[in-house]
């Protein structure tokens, strides 16, 4: 079953340029040259056309014979357009990249599969891929299950690392939440009967191969509202170049000079459209899918990761995501008269057999005070299970007994021993459940009352740091719990979450979601049960555990394969970087625009209104980067034009940094990096370029 | 420059600033049809009117309701005064018998073409005069069809705002408000008590008020002299207030009977941009956070400042040929020592020559008390981008507001991805369609700019032709090399931004150019109240969404840099390449001493 161990991404963390990828997708680079592949980003699609215009002029230029010089510009030209349209194409390529060797890792494992198929009381060994919706199978142990379905017979352990990536077992079962199995898990122990609940090609391991190479891609509602913005600003770019045409044939008709060649005009549309972000576009969103991939959750669509983003309002379930999953002894509260040490005795006597998180949790809250684990041979002493009529445990030691339990069953306990109820109990046990902790009251047939042992949800660490953050980001944490109002209230002020749904049912989840929405807020959840489905449905992000229903699963927009519900936060925190990095290289990309327009400017115009044919006119004073030549200056803005989108690939793929706070404080931070560094850092880096073509010779140095 | 130039400009923007809030607070009153102090009065009017037109003020509309309400309106209003100018020769109040047999040598003829143009420049509040008026036009269309559309084009810019304003502020709705309630709301609450005390106040100040025929004169030289005359006053308040910009007279605001003293002269200029900066204000109010038209303003003001203060200091510094052969420039109007006095009325010397042209090009006025064609090319950089930017540094009245809305709506969305949310402007999510609209609104006017000027500048027309006598349209302009470019450039930057001045130096009176400008005065106005029209409707059906710690701030001083970085940014590098081989070259070629 190792070769069915094949997506583990958290073991196998892979370096950005991954030779294997980088290789794959310089290959792709080129198959994406496809006409129909370009069409669908307009940016880059223009600079197709231009680099198709001018190797055309150059094949014609070349035949007719122009000088060597200008010919060795307009090769270049030519050369750093095409450049820049496969940097694209690498890109996305490279984003790609991943979720293919992904994919085709999974595929090289859903080998050939066969099942035992009943039909009509006989059993069939037929392929999985022939198995429908319906059929009915058995798998025993050492057998992969061949496709999605619903256990309606047997219990049986299932390694499901191929799917989660988990290698620990897991426990499969007829009825209740834990019936569902997946295609391509492995029966560990005992057997299953299964019926088959999807139809060929449709297993969520099809489901996920096609996720994760992206064959499915469907741009998001934002990333068509960027393109729209984008193409928006390519026509306008197109209208200001077409039209220097026209204007500089009138300008040479006034004062002489030289009209602006193609190569020229195009050179200058394509560092003024934007490129970069045009460029890196999809190269983002599918990376930001790959992202959450990484953290081994499944994202149904990027409009689900994008969503994520805006959240608004995060329903939390208190366990597991915010306390630990189980209430801990915390403290022992002795009844006046008795010493905490004599209390922490008898609680961990009384717990020792007590397998229980909680019982554990005694025991080794009572090696605090000084008792360390003793041996008690087996005959001096009789242990008491937890019963659900007496609703307490406890053990007999001689004639001794020790009972724990809850503080009515205790009460209960005491009276029928006939001995006295102190009114000191009550008062401790009442303290202790206002504070949102759990009371377990101690006694013994000898004295009567102990204490109480205090046992408590314990707030994970570091969660009351994530709400504040969250808080700053302006998003609202809401606690969801069965508990009563009142312990409820309790965890949530310990937890610092913004505000808590007590004894939550499917209904009340669903309406307060309802309530948000209606508010204008988006809501995020996680959810596993059968019963969660509406709520994981109606919320705008919802993250299925991949431990849950089947139901659960095609409810939600995306499915935890590690079932960890503080996932949640980071697949918000994915979704916000996401935007953030479109919207930074958006702003980077435009930015660039004016240091380009001062290289390709002056060039163009150079030798307008010049005082004698052949020297430099007025507007080389607009060289204000001081490049060597017009050439140079050229050269210097498409080159940089393209490699910047290559530099610019590690933080497409990554994502820029993100920390949370303010909305306020994070444009103001974003904006210096990409908005004001946009506008200087073309000045150097087109400088740099322009001396290094003179110092190669690719270009005159005046 | 002087300390006493520059306190003027100070001392005008401080008004500007006093009269935001009172005036902005009003008009809140009168686009929400709330009572306020005039109701008492006026209120039987406004019943009798919509009684009178059987209109229910109360519908609501959607914006194609709205649309075609308004579209329709202009529609019959443009006809209505192609009309009466084709026929003003059979009409009452034409003393000086324009259009008739026996008219004066030295009128023109309202020719179809001119025509069209002229109820196209005027239906668009554009003004642009490709006619001089004291010899063309009779009092009547003077009144009836020029000062009437003068306006109530004001009142369509007006209501187009309201509906942008109301799309931000309401919520899962269709209905923007009535169209008819709108523009006539405004029209009786605003226009019509400034008009009466505004016309009052230049009739003290001298401003001529006349049925009478123009007056002939004897100069000291002993030539004779025509002086016009006629209700220039009645006309003029609604010229500036309208942020119309079309003279009565072809001197404009440096005529002393349209601009008489130094008082009017500043009273004109704060009437220009008085309601473009209260309609930020009745933004912020009806949005429920003032401080965001209060952003809005500021990144007007330092727009305008910014513009005024490289004007100023150009037109200071002057024409550097003049000294080199020692030519005297100095004059001593208002301290000004030296500096480019060319075309400048030296009763307003060059700190207010720059301010006015400056704030008539900022917001579409287009009204002039100086040559625009004579300022250095510095200073004409600085015209002509005010027009390009799509007339939204103030604007007109309402179009300045929309249109900075637009950028304001693009800025959110180009940098709001970068708070990591999907952006978000006043509460309402801006999404695929908002974009879209946005981006047509640019395109619309980047259009008409480039492609209409480049036309103008390579197709070769046969002279003598029926379309332009002077066959290519570039023999048309009076000036050579980079300036003849910029008067160009000019004529559909202005034409497009709905400004109406001129650069002067090019005739534009032949069917060629009249046409082509009327497009693209239409493109400029009604090609881009749809985008915004549609818009609103797109905006007021949406939900307001909360606003959080994590919503992308609007109201900072940190929006006012970042939305007039991308109007400089979009907007200006739109127009940088051609402006290159207009205004820039020549200034450098000026400095050459070479002059066109």
């Amino acid at each position: 079953m190792n070769e069915l161990d094949i997506i583990t991404p958290k073991k196998q963390s892979r370096p950005l340029f991954d030779p294997p990828i980088v290789k794959r997708a310089i290959g792709d680079a080129f198959k994406k040259l496809h006409p129909m592949h370009l069409a669908k980003n307009p940016v880059m699609f223009v600079v197709a056309v231009g680099s198709f215009i001018t190797t055309i002029l150059l094949v014609k230029n070349a035949c007719t014979g122009i000088s060597s010089a200008k010919l060795l510009f307009e090769f270049q030209v030519t050369l750093w357009l095409w450049f820049t349209v496969l940097f694209a194409n690498f890109a996305e390529a490279m984003a790609e990249g991943r979720g293919k060797a992904q994919a085709d890792n999974l595929k090289k494992g859903r080998k050939e599969t066969t099942a035992r198929r009943e039909l009509n009381g006989n059993v069939e060994v037929v392929p999985a891929t022939a198995l429908k919706k319906d059929d009915v199978v058995i798998v025993s142990a050492g057998e992969v299950i061949p496709s999605d379905g619903e256990v309606i017979e047997g219990v049986a352990t299932v390694n499901e690392s191929a799917i989660t990536g988990e290698s620990a077992p897991v426990i499969r079962e007829s009825g209740g939440d834990r019936s569902a199995v997946t295609g391509g898990t492995t029966v560990l122990s005992d057997w299953l009967r299964i019926r088959i609940t999807v139809d060929p090609g449709q297993t969520f391991l099809d489901r996920m191969i096609s996720l994760v190479e992206g064959a499915q891609r469907q741009k998001t509602p934002n990333e068509i509202a960027l393109d729209i913005l984008l193409a928006g600003l390519t026509i306008i770019f197109l209208l200001a170049v077409v039209t220097l045409l026209p204007f500089s044939i009138y300008s040479v008709r006034a004062g002489g000079g030289e009209v602006a060649d193609p190569f020229q005009l195009i050179a200058l549309l394509v560092c003024l459209i934007p490129t970069t972000i045009g460029g890196l576009l999809s190269a983002i969103g599918i990376a930001g899918m790959d992202r959450v991939l990484q953290h081994n959750v499944l994202a149904m669509s990027g409009k689900a990761v994008e969503a994520a983003g805006d959240v608004d309002t995060l329903l939390l379930d208190k366990t597991g995501t915010i306390t630990l999953g189980n209430r801990q002894a915390v403290e022992f509260v002795p009844l006046g008269g008795i010493s905490a040490q004599e209390l922490a005795d008898a609680a961990q006597l009384s717990s020792l057999s007590d397998e229980t998180p909680e019982g554990r949790s005694v025991v080794v809250l009572a090696k605090e005070y000084g008792l360390r684990e003793r041996s008690i041979s087996e005959g001096e002493i009789e242990f008491i299970p937890f019963s659900a009529q007496t609703r307490m445990s406890g053990v007999n030691v001689n004639a001794r007994e020790i009972r724990k339990g809850a503080s009515e069953a205790i009460f209960k306990y005491l009276t029928g021993r006939g001995l006295a109820i102190p009114s000191e109990l009550s008062k401790i046990v009442t303290t202790i459940a206002q504070a949102g902790g759990t009371p377990l009251a101690v006694a013994d047939n000898q004295r009567g009352a102990l204490g109480v042992i205090h046992l408590k949800d314990v707030v994970k660490g570091g969660m009351k740091d994530r709400f504040v953050q969250l808080r700053s980001m302006g998003i609202r944490t809401v606690m969801i719990t069965g508990d009563n109002p009142l312990t409820a209230a309790a965890i949530a002020s310990e937890a610092g979450v913004d505000d808590y749904l007590a004894e939550a049912t499917p209904e009340t989840k669903m309406k307060l979601i309802r309530q948000e929405q209606e508010g204008g807020r988006l809501v995020a959840m996680t959810g596993d049960g059968t019963n969660d489905a509406p709520a994981l449905a109606a919320a705008d992000v919802g993250v299925a555990m991949n431990s849950g229903t089947q139901a659960a699963k095609e409810a939600g927009n995306m499915i935890d394969l590690d079932s960890n519900p503080t996932k949640l936060i980071e697949v918000v925190e994915i979704g916000k970087q996401l935007l953030m990095t479109r919207g930074a290289l958006t702003t980077f990309s435009i930015a660039n625009d004016v240091a380009k327009y001062f290289a390709i400017l002056p060039s163009m115009f150079g030798t307008l209104y010049a005082l004698s044919p052949g020297a430099q006119g007025p507007l080389w004073h607009l060289n204000i980067m001081r490049l060597p030549s017009p050439e140079s200056a050229i050269l210097g803005a498409v080159i940089f034009n393209a490699l910047i989108i290559i530099v610019l690939i590690p933080l497409a793929l990554k994502g820029i940094s993100y920390k949370p706070m303010t909305a306020q404080a994070l444009l103001s931070r974003n904006l210096l990096i990409y908005g004001v560094g946009g506008l200087i850092v073309p000045f150097p880096g087109i400088w740099i370029f322009a001396q290094l073509l003179v110092v190669l010779g690719l270009a005159p140095s005046n | 420059m002087t300390a006493v130039g520059w306190l003027q400009i100070t001392v005008f923007a401080l008004a500007l600033l006093l009269i935001t809030k009172p005036l902005g607070i009003f008009l809140w009153h009168v686009m929400e049809g709330k009572p306020q102090f005039l109701s008492k009065i006026l209120g039987p009017v406004e019943q009798l009117t919509y009684k009178l037109f059987g209109v229910d003020a109360q519908e609501e509309m959607n914006w194609l309701r709205y649309g075609q309400a308004l579209l329709a309106f202009s529609c019959v209003s443009t006809l209505f005064t192609y009309a009466i100018l084709r026929i003003q020769g059979l009409l009452p109040f034409n003393p000086m018998h324009f259009s008739m047999a026996d008219a004066p040598s030295w009128s023109t003829q309202v020719t179809p073409d001119l025509a069209f143009n002229t109820a196209m420049s005027f239906a668009t509040n554009t003004n642009w005069q490709a006619y001089s008026g004291e010899s063309t036009m009779s009092y009547l269309s003077q009144m009836l069809g020029l000062a009437f559309h003068n306006w109530i084009s004001a009142a369509v810019g007006f209501a187009v705002a309201a509906v942008l304003i109301r799309g931000f502020s309401r919520q899962n709705t269709a209905g923007l408000g009535n169209f008819w309630a709108d523009i006539s709301r405004f029209s009786l609450y605003v226009l019509f008590p400034a008009g009466i005390l505004y016309s009052l106040f230049l009739v003290w100040q001298g401003v001529p008020q006349s049925f009478d025929a123009y007056k002939v004169a004897t100069t000291l030289e002993g030539v004779s002299q025509w002086i016009p005359l006629g209700p220039i006053a009645s006309q003029e308040w609604i010229k500036m207030l309208g942020i119309n910009g079309g003279g009565f007279l072809n001197a404009n605001s440096s005529h002393p009977f349209e601009n008489p003293t130094p008082l009017t002269n500043f009273v004109q200029m704060v009437s220009i941009f008085a309601l473009p900066a209260a309609l930020t204000y009745t933004f912020g109010k009806s949005v429920g956070d003032t401080r965001q038209g209060w952003v809005l303003l500021s990144v007007m003001l330092i727009l305008c400042l910014a513009g005024t203060a490289l004007c100023y200091s150009a037109e200071a510094i002057g024409n550097p040929n003049f000294d080199r052969l020692g030519v005297e420039t100095s004059s001593k109007v208002l301290g000004d020592s030296g500096g480019n006095q060319e075309g400048k009325e030296l009763r307003f010397g060059l700190a207010n020559s720059a301010l006015f042209a400056d704030v008539t090009t900022a917001a579409s006025c287009g009204a002039v008390n100086s040559m625009h064609d004579s300022f250095t090319p510095v200073s004409g950089l600085v015209l002509l981008l005010n027009m390009q930017l799509g007339e939204i540094i103030f604007g007109g009245v309402g179009s300045g507001l929309y249109g900075m809305l637009i950028y304001a709506v693009l800025t959110v969305f180009i940098a709001g991805l970068m708070v990591g949310r999907t952006p978000e402007y006043l509460c309402k999510k801006i999404e695929k369609k908002e974009v879209k609209l946005a981006m047509l609104f640019l395109l619309v006017s980047a259009f008409s700019i480039l492609a209409l000027t480049a036309i103008s500048t390579c197709c070769d027309l046969p002279a003598k032709g029926f379309l332009n006598p002077q066959g290519a349209p570039w023999n048309n302009i009076n000036n050579s090399g980079p300036h003849g470019l910029s008067e160009i450039l000019y004529a559909f930057s202005s034409a497009t931004g709905n400004n109406g001045s001129a650069f002067a130096g090019i005739s534009v009176n032949t069917p060629f150019y009249n046409t082509l400008l009327a497009v693209a005065m239409f493109a400029g106005r009604f090609l881009m109240i749809i985008p915004v029209l549609v818009m609103a409707g797109s905006l007021a059906s949406k939900k307001l969404v909360p606003a959080t710690s994590g919503t992308f701030p609007t109201n900072t001083w940190l929006f006012v840099v970042l939305l007039t970085g991308v109007i400089l940014i979009v907007g200006a590098l739109t127009f940088f390449p051609v402006l290159t081989l207009g205004p820039i070259v020549e200034q450098f070629l000026m400095h050459e001493g070479r002059l066109f």
